[in-house]
């Protein structure tokens, strides 16, 4: 049985000019140990597609599916309660922007703990001790001390991987990641991939990565889903889609990434142009 | 999958006269400052007796809604036997004099502050800044009573003394908004082009500061009109016998263990004039700043 | 950071000098001193001996720089009216203007942050509605009328609290709360406006993400982001609320320095009515710079680094 799986999600916002649809018929099947990449540019609908799973967006936002569950429990019809209790302990979101992400006037150590808190009925040092081996599992120097710490005393990239623990600290079934590198240094984005794979490894976690870079998708996830439009138009294993592409928007993409062997000036990157209709199921 | 076609966009003026229309604080505020400016204005004609007129036979006769009153005096006499509705309705002619006037002479100073300071910088700027924070420490209040008291009470002295007093605001908006002005390229292009400073601060800064600057000046007649009556309510603003609303309250308060009316009226008088202005004057933020409206 | 403190302070002193320059000035300013405290009917030779008396015959300079020595030594010099010391007056009548003040803050404070959350999570609904109409009707009541109609309401037809004076807690009870009404507007709209950028960040989006309850949200996180600027307003607001007591101590009769101001100004005691001003310069300056201190120490990014 898949952790997630989802089917037919179609996400509709109203508008001053009229309903409209962010995301259109979008299925998503992930199962235990397995990395699915969401891959899509600006807009896409990437984002509105693990929000809605989460049932993070606003109340005036109407989500449909046809099916969305999380292992056997039927997301659509939770109670807002129950919804709150799974988050963060069954299923948990980290996000693109670590700075803006932790609230500033919090200490690491409390966002941490208070997250272990409201989903385990332990004492206050069982939450610490819990958390400072979580820090220190995500590769986070001198865990202990950090704990006392302000988010902006750290950088980019720690910022982050107090997100990851933060997101793992209750051991969750599922992880979404929204652009967890998109805003770090390349050399930064590739220990955090690294730490997400290893991490997924240990406790077979089932995580969705979404990017709008294919490159870095590429590295992590074992199947990938392109979307464009709010709907999902090309899916497969990744080594397919990355030599086989059967879509005219995937390889649209894939030409717009630099790739070994390119002379400048000689071969020009293709702009991604394509507005047509087409779409794939999975 | 496409949106729908492109909209047919409005011209700038049609769009600020659909936000105008829209937004019901101001119309309503619209509504309450217009109502006040006709009594003012038609005082005379409107006006039912002479405001100044006593007659100590009829003294403190009950207004219309008590069984006891009559349409003579709709809303009864005062102390010394004036017909209260035309001293209310006189009274919107004091207020709104000095609101304005004085909103006018702060305006001015604060306004020709603002602008030195934001298009020089450097000392002058400093300097201003200082004599802002100079004005900021001062108990307007107490200053105000003070030199009133100095000079005597008089409809004009205290319209002088709010005007030289209430220009802070004035000064800081159009400072800051000079500073956000002056390296845009109309004004580099005016200064290339060799024209005066004086002919750039009034021709190409001025105009563009007209959204900020009538906002701050409604503020600033609310906030003159709240003085004036707060400084004859004490004695030391407008003298008696002018019909001015703080001063009926004040002539009132003695009585506000029989005769709440007398207190109550003028106050309110007073409270939903200010309130008029500014909701125009908020109205007015919200509708030329399209992004402070969330 | 100390260099920017110093140069703070120093214009901090700079400017009370030059508020306290120009409240000296006052006294000259309808031209003869001696004639303002003497009054009509006074024969030159009575003008006199009130200059000699008071000094006004030497150089206005000097009569400033005599004042000013004596405030750095504490010394205010004697009020015209009561013949003591202007200090003891202040020392006198300044713990009721330090209550009012306050308690009237306390209102400010509980009025509007309540508000504030309840009108930023329902936001555009009613609840938002009413509470910014509040505020706006707030800050268009003038704070005398406000006085007396409460007055009428709740000393002279319920009688639950007394009408005038400052002897018990009972008398502070309306003027705090007709200045708290007078203070809380602003407070409201900006704890609300930090409120709702709060609701829409991105930590309180990762604080539902984990799972905590709007409860949680609202008070662990948003509403300790939003309160940082609303604290230093409130410093401020205090010596806003110090300076506007004249009005409402006149109308409720609390004895204290508001209240002094304006009997002085009417007996044209003129060293009481400097000092007083210079006070509430004083009160001022440093009021805006505890602000900053306070805004600086509350923030972490601020204070730790």
């Amino acid at each position: 049985m898949s952790v997630l799986s989802l089917r037919g999600l179609t996400v509709t916002i109203q508008t001053p000019t009229g309903p409209f649809e962010a995301v259109r018929g979008v299925d998503l099947n992930v199962a235990r140990g397995e990395t699915v990449g969401i891959v899509g540019e600006s807009g896409s609908g990437k984002s509105v597609t693990s929000l809605a799973i989460m049932r993070l967006l606003s109340p005036r936002v109407t989500v449909d599916a046809t099916e969305m569950r999380l292992g056997d429990i039927d997301l659509r019809t939770l109670s807002e309660r129950r919804m709150a209790d799974l988050r963060g302990d069954r299923m948990a979101m980290i996000f693109q922007e670590p700075m803006t992400a932790l609230n500033p006037v919090l200490t690491v150590g409390r966002q941490l703990t208070e997250t272990w808190l409201r989903h385990r009925a332990t004492g206050k040092r069982e939450a610490t001790e819990r958390a400072v081996d979580l820090l220190d599992r995500v590769g986070i120097p001198r865990a202990r001390a950090r704990m006392n710490v302000y988010p902006h005393q750290l950088s980019g990239g720690l910022r982050q991987r107090v997100m990851i623990a933060m997101a793992l600290l209750c051991d969750p079934d599922l992880l979404i990641a929204d652009e967890p590198t998109t805003a770090l240094d390349v050399t930064v984005q590739a220990q955090i991939l690294d730490l997400l794979a290893g991490l997924q490894q240990e406790r077979g976690l089932a995580m969705v990565f979404i990017s709008h870079d294919i490159g870095v998708v590429a590295r992590i996830a074992q199947r990938v889903q392109v979307m464009h439009g709010g709907r999902t138009v090309d899916a497969g294993p990744v080594g397919d889609l990355l030599t086989r592409p059967q879509h005219a928007y995937t390889r649209a993409l894939l030409s717009a990434v630099p790739r070994r062997g390119m002379r400048w000036g000689r071969e020009r990157l293709g702009a991604v142009e394509w507005s047509g209709d087409d779409e794939v199921t999975s | 999958m496409t949106q729908a076609a492109s909209l047919p966009h409005p011209s700038p003026r049609k769009l600020l006269l659909m936000r105008v229309r829209g937004h019901r604080g101001l119309l309503i505020g619209g509504v309450i400052v217009l109502f006040a400016l006709i009594l003012a204005l038609a005082a005379p004609w409107i006006a039912p007796h002479d405001p100044y007129a006593q007659d100590l036979s009829r003294r403190l006769l009950p207004p219309v809604w008590d069984p006891r009153g009559s349409f003579e005096h709709l809303f009864g006499t005062d102390a010394l036997g004036r017909d209260y509705l035309s001293r209310m309705i006189y009274g919107a002619r004091v207020s709104l004099l000095i609101g304005v006037c004085a909103a006018v002479g702060s305006g001015l100073i604060g306004t020709t502050l603002g602008l030195i300071a934001g298009y020089y910088g450097g000392r002058v700027d400093a300097f201003v800044t200082f004599f802002v924070s100079v004005r900021l420490a001062m108990p307007v209040v107490l200053v105000a009573l003070a030199v009133v008291s100095l000079f005597g009470g008089s409809l004009w002295i205290v319209v002088s003394v709010l005007g030289l007093l209430l220009w802070d605001r004035f000064a800081v908006v159009v400072r800051s908004a000079t500073m956000q002005l002056r390296g845009q390229e109309f004004v580099i292009a005016a200064r290339a082009m060799g024209a005066s400073t004086p002919r750039i601060l009034l021709v190409e800064l001025l105009p563009n500061l007209v959204g900020p600057l009538v906002v701050v000046a409604s503020l600033e007649v609310a906030h003159a009109i709240l003085l004036e009556s707060a400084l004859s309510f004490l004695g030391l603003g407008v003298q008696p016998p002018t019909p001015s609303w703080g001063l009926m309250v004040s002539e009132g308060k003695g009585m506000v263990f029989f005769d709440a009316r007398l207190i109550a009226l003028p106050g309110a008088a007073i409270a939903i004039l200010v309130l008029g202005i500014n909701l125009i004057g908020d109205g007015l933020r919200d509708v030329l700043t399209p992004e402070g409206r969330s | 950071m100390l260099r920017f403190t110093l140069r703070r302070l120093l214009i901090a002193a700079l400017v009370a000098l030059v508020v306290s320059a120009m409240s000296f000035g006052l006294m000259f300013l309808s031209g003869d001193p001696a004639f303002a405290i003497a009054g009509e009917g006074a024969t030159e030779a009575d003008l006199e001996v009130i200059r000699r008396h008071f000094g006004f015959d030497r150089p206005i300079p000097v009569q400033y720089a005599a004042w000013v020595t004596g405030v750095f030594a504490g010394d205010f010099g004697d009020s015209y009216y009561f013949s003591k010391p202007v200090v003891s007056l202040l020392a006198e009548r300044f713990p009721a203007t330090l209550k009012l003040g306050g308690l009237a803050i306390l209102v400010a404070l509980a009025l509007s942050i309540p508000l504030a959350m309840l009108a930023a999570v329902r936001q555009n609904q009613l609840p938002d509605r009413l509470a910014l109409g509040l505020g706006t009707i707030g800050q268009a009541t003038p704070s005398f009328w406000l006085g007396l109609m409460l007055i009428w309401l709740f000393a002279v037809k319920l009688r639950w609290l007394p009408v005038s004076g400052s002897q018990t807690w009972a008398h502070f009870v309306l003027p705090a709360i007709v200045l708290g009404y007078y203070a809380a507007p602003s407070m409201l709209r900006l704890c609300r406006a930090g409120m709702i950028e709060a609701l829409q960040s991105d930590y309180v989006r990762t604080a539902r993400a984990k799972g905590m309850l709007p409860r949680q949200v609202l008070f662990g996180h948003a509403i300790r982001n939003a309160i940082l600027p609303v604290v230093s307003v409130a410093a401020v607001e205090f010596g806003f609320i110090l300076g506007g007591s004249v009005v409402v101590e006149s109308v409720f009769g609390i004895r204290g320095i508001g209240l002094l101001a304006w009997e002085s100004i009417s007996r044209n005691d003129f060293p009481t009515i400097q000092a007083i001003i210079l006070i509430y310069a004083m009160i001022y300056v440093w009021l805006t710079f505890l602000a900053d201190v306070i805004n600086a120490w509350l923030d972490p990014r601020i204070r730790v680094s």
